[in-house]
């Protein structure tokens, strides 16, 4: 079948696309909501997650914040306070509660609003390419093979309880480092967000802000890198 | 607006409620009874529904379908190992199993669309109006064919499906809204045909489902094949008889099964009883609760496996959860409630009577749907992962599982050849790598204008609506005009055929309601008579023989055309006999036995029997 990379709408370029109600025509002042006829607004496609949501453009979030926001939005959309409406509204709302959950699933996972954050911020591709961190190129290669020996030995034998032995510490090792990561992860968050606070227009704040995404894509490629041969390593030895 | 219903359509019992007063209230029919069987007989008069159709199970297994709901939006393939065990015909057409009855096939939805009739019918002679739209629940396991089969069967009885939810929300928000709770809770639904485990999340009104789980082929029907293959197994050894070659032995052999369950929840052993075939006596057989535990132990471990995915998916540990609620009747038994504990750690609440909490959450979820309660919201999940077909026979996942509904997903198609004017789109549901391990959903080919290769771009948007349905829309990106898709599903019924169904269903209509007719007349006709008969020992001699003379002359006559086929009869000859019992009554009245008479109902004189 012939099938090409998904490619979400790119939400890049921030538009408030809506401004009159489609419904009354008169200017659109509220949130999602004509005030004039009172009538659901769609949600323009082109419209960022954080947005959507009501939450500045940062990665430290208050989760019963965002919560909150996501149960006061589904009040407001779901489609089953529309069954007595139009048509149209019924599509907006349908639409719109769509996006809301897609909007609220991304930000809820920090890993996800990162990744979010990167594809706005740096138009990268959705999906981040897996790379091995640099220094553990060398134990990884080591870690296949023992996984691959593991694979074609006797369960029963002692070989095979020498090696899942290797492979539950080896296991244990990785655990450790991915959890070094998130820690890493978390920093560079408070980081952007100090950064964007500050909202200097200067060349070393372009020069930080450039870092802190640069760093912040290797470590949510390494981190998915080394996630993966986790559960590879946990499904083989259980 | 018009009322909504809502509608438990169940393996083994179906059942309708509403909302009155901010109260859900299961609607029962004759002698208060709440559950309709969810079976269906083809008799010489037509087809019949429910307690009536239930005493042909033994009288003509081949011709009474029952427990159809396993069949909903699947082919025969699916269930080829379990089809010994039903004395009805199957074969398959298009993809969707036809059952045999009589001359005719029926697709399962027809076979559902008869009981929920029957549930329309009752709740528009409870509520004296006409119902034309209703919720009904689903197991939350069920998948896109099986919710789309739920939908057909609602069109073809008549009836505008507003919302099919899923059976464990329905129940939480029935217990939601008598308890008011709040944090995670854990619906535990083992019913008569399927297994669903929900965690949820109770907060300020919103039910928030984090994740499901279970077996859409596993319920309390299952249990019953236990008990009854180890009866057949004795008979056959201490007997030298072949059960399976007795439909009407073998339906006797499966509802006896179910009824020793059912006391083996109560009594720690009990008798299992049937007579055999040939006029070869009778067969006996005790059975203790310890027995049937190790008989079926398998069965609800077979559970437990499903509730730690889902509470892991959840992302918790089986601690989190700060309540369980039991729904479906197959958790009355103490083996299921002793497992769920120990899973849990926690006691299991039960307050509301598992059979009917379903019906109950489905008429709230039908207030909410009228704008009747502003306060409650659900947000359920898509239960399995949504995805297409991609090079090699991989599945590639577009809407994970376990994702808040309505969901959707694009993606974008091109083409590879210069001049391809087609793109074949494979839509699939489950959780494994391959194509072949998952659920082929639908098909469909997208119009492509012929241009060199990789120059169109087609974005496709699948979105799965609160129903848990999926929707398809293509969209052509560089001219912005969408267009309109003909998916074939692999295992449904196409519109057309729906149509074509509901069209026939008028039709049978008439048939039916002619057998439905004459089954009330006669039952009525008896209650009427053991009324009179129960008159006649207290007050004949208060009233002189000529009347005496003609209440007999009438009684003979009603029971002269009450075994005919005439209803009209029936109820002329049983309105001659309130004439001629009328003088008898009026006596009666004024008698010492006033009083006896007046403080009971004419309900509970006419349900003794």
């Amino acid at each position: 079948m012939d099938h090409h990379t998904p490619s979400t709408a790119s939400p890049r370029e921030l538009r408030m696309a809506r401004s009159m109600c489609w419904h009354c025509q008169s200017e659109v002042a509220g949130e999602y909501f004509c005030d004039r006829c009172v009538k659901v607004q769609p949600v323009s496609k082109e419209l960022d997650y954080f947005t959507c949501l009501g939450f500045p453009r940062r990665l430290m979030i208050d989760q019963q914040k965002l919560e909150a926001k996501f149960y006061e939005l589904s009040r407001a959309f779901h489609p089953d306070f529309y069954q007595n409406k139009s048509a149209d509204e019924q599509t907006i709302s349908l639409t719109n509660a769509a996006l809301l959950n897609t909007a609220y699933r991304t930000l809820r996972d920090p890993i996800e609003r990162a990744e979010y954050l990167l594809d706005l911020e740096a138009g990268s591709v959705k999906e981040i390419r897996n790379s091995p961190p640099a220094d553990l190129f060398e134990e990884i290669l080591e870690l296949q093979d023992t996984l691959n020996e593991f694979r074609s030995a006797d369960r029963t034998s002692e070989t095979a309880s020498t090696l899942r032995m290797r492979l539950q510490s080896e296991q244990g090792r990785l655990e450790q480092r991915q959890r070094d990561m998130e820690a890493t992860l978390q920093q560079l968050f408070v980081q952007w967000d100090r950064l964007q606070d500050r909202g200097e227009a200067t060349a070393e704040a372009r020069t930080e802000r450039g870092r802190i995404l640069k760093h912040m894509r290797e470590n949510l490629s390494n981190r998915t890198y080394v996630k993966n041969i986790v559960s590879d390593l946990v499904s083989t030895i259980e | 607006m018009a009322r909504i219903v809502g509608i438990d359509l169940g393996t083994t019992n179906s059942l309708v409620a509403y909302m009155a007063d901010g109260h859900p209230r299961v609607i029962p029919g004759r002698h208060e009874r709440t559950m309709v069987p969810s079976v269906v007989a083809m008799t010489d008069n037509g087809l019949i529904v429910g307690d009536p159709a239930k005493e042909h199970l033994t009288r003509s297994p081949e011709r009474t379908v029952y427990s159809v709901k396993r069949f909903m939006g699947k082919s025969l393939g699916d269930v080829q190992g379990e089809l010994a065990y039903f004395p009805y015909h199957m074969t398959e057409q298009g993809g969707v199993i036809r059952i045999k009855l009589g001359e005719k096939t029926y697709s399962p939805p027809q076979i559902s669309a008869m009981i929920l009739k029957e549930l329309k019918q009752r709740a528009e002679a409870h509520l004296g109006e006409s119902i034309t739209k209703a919720v009904i629940t689903v197991p939350a396991y069920f998948n896109d064919s099986q919710r789309q089969a739920t939908k057909d069967a609602g069109l073809i009885a008549g009836l505008d499906v507003l919302r099919i939810i899923n059976e464990p929300t329905a129940a939480s928000l029935a217990y939601g809204l008598q308890e008011k709770t709040q944090g995670t809770i854990a619906v535990y639904d083992l019913g008569g045909g399927t297994f669903d485990i929900s965690i949820l999340k109770l907060k300020d009104g919103i039910f928030e489902v984090l994740a499901t789980n279970g077996d859409t082929h596993l319920g309390g029907d299952d249990f019953d094949r236990r008990i009854a293959d180890v009866l057949v197994k004795e008979i056959r050894e201490q007997h030298g008889l072949e059960l399976n070659a007795y439909p009407d032995h073998m339906q006797a052999a499966r509802l006896e099964a179910e009824q020793t369950k059912i006391r083996l929840s109560d009594e720690q052993k009990t008798r299992a009883i049937l007579d055999l075939p040939e006029g070869k006596g009778r067969y006996s057989k005790d059975l203790t609760r310890d027995q049937l535990e190790s008989l079926t132990m398998d069965l609800v471990e077979r559970t437990l496996g499903p509730c730690r995915l889902a509470l892991k998916d959840a992302g918790f540990t089986a601690n989190d959860v700060d309540e369980v609620v039991l729904v479906g009747g197959s958790t009355r038994m103490p083996l299921v409630r002793r497992q769920v504990q120990a899973l849990f750690g926690k006691q299991p609440h039960c307050e509301l009577n598992p059979d009917e909490v379903v019906a109950l959450g489905a008429a709230v979820q039908a207030d909410i749907l009228s704008g009747g309660s502003t306060d409650l919201l659900l947000l359920d999940v898509t239960p399995l992962s949504l995805g297409i077909e991609t090079m090699g026979g991989v599945m590639s996942s577009l809407i994970r599982r376990n994702t808040t509904i309505p969901a959707s997903a694009k993606e974008m198609f091109t083409t590879y050849v210069d001049g391809q004017t087609g793109v074949d789109i494979h839509i699939l549901q489950g959780e494994r790598e391959l194509v072949k391990d998952n659920r082929s959903l639908a098909r469909f080919r997208l119009k492509v204008p012929p241009l060199p290769a990789g120059v169109p771009r087609i974005e496709v948007t699948f979105l799965i609506d609160a129903n848990g349905i999926l929707n398809v829309s293509a969209r052509d990106v560089r001219t912005g005009d969408t267009q309109s898709l003909a998916v074939k599903p692999s295992y449904g019924l196409s519109d057309d055929e729906v149509e074509r169904m509901i069209g026939e269903s008028y039709k049978f209509a008439a048939d039916d309601l002619k057998a439905r007719q004459l089954i009330e007349a006669r039952t009525e006709a008896e209650a009427i008579l053991m009324a009179t008969d129960k008159a006649l020992k207290q007050g004949a001699h208060l009233v002189g023989e000529e009347d005496l003379s003609s209440i007999r002359t009438v009684i003979a006559a009603v029971q002269a055309v009450k075994s005919g086929e005439d209803h009209k009869a029936i109820r002329a000859k049983m309105a001659d006999l309130e004439t001629a019992t009328h003088h008898l009554a009026e006596v009666l009245m004024d008698s010492s036995l006033k009083e006896a008479l007046e403080n009971k109902k004419l309900s509970e004189l006419t349900s003794e029997k």
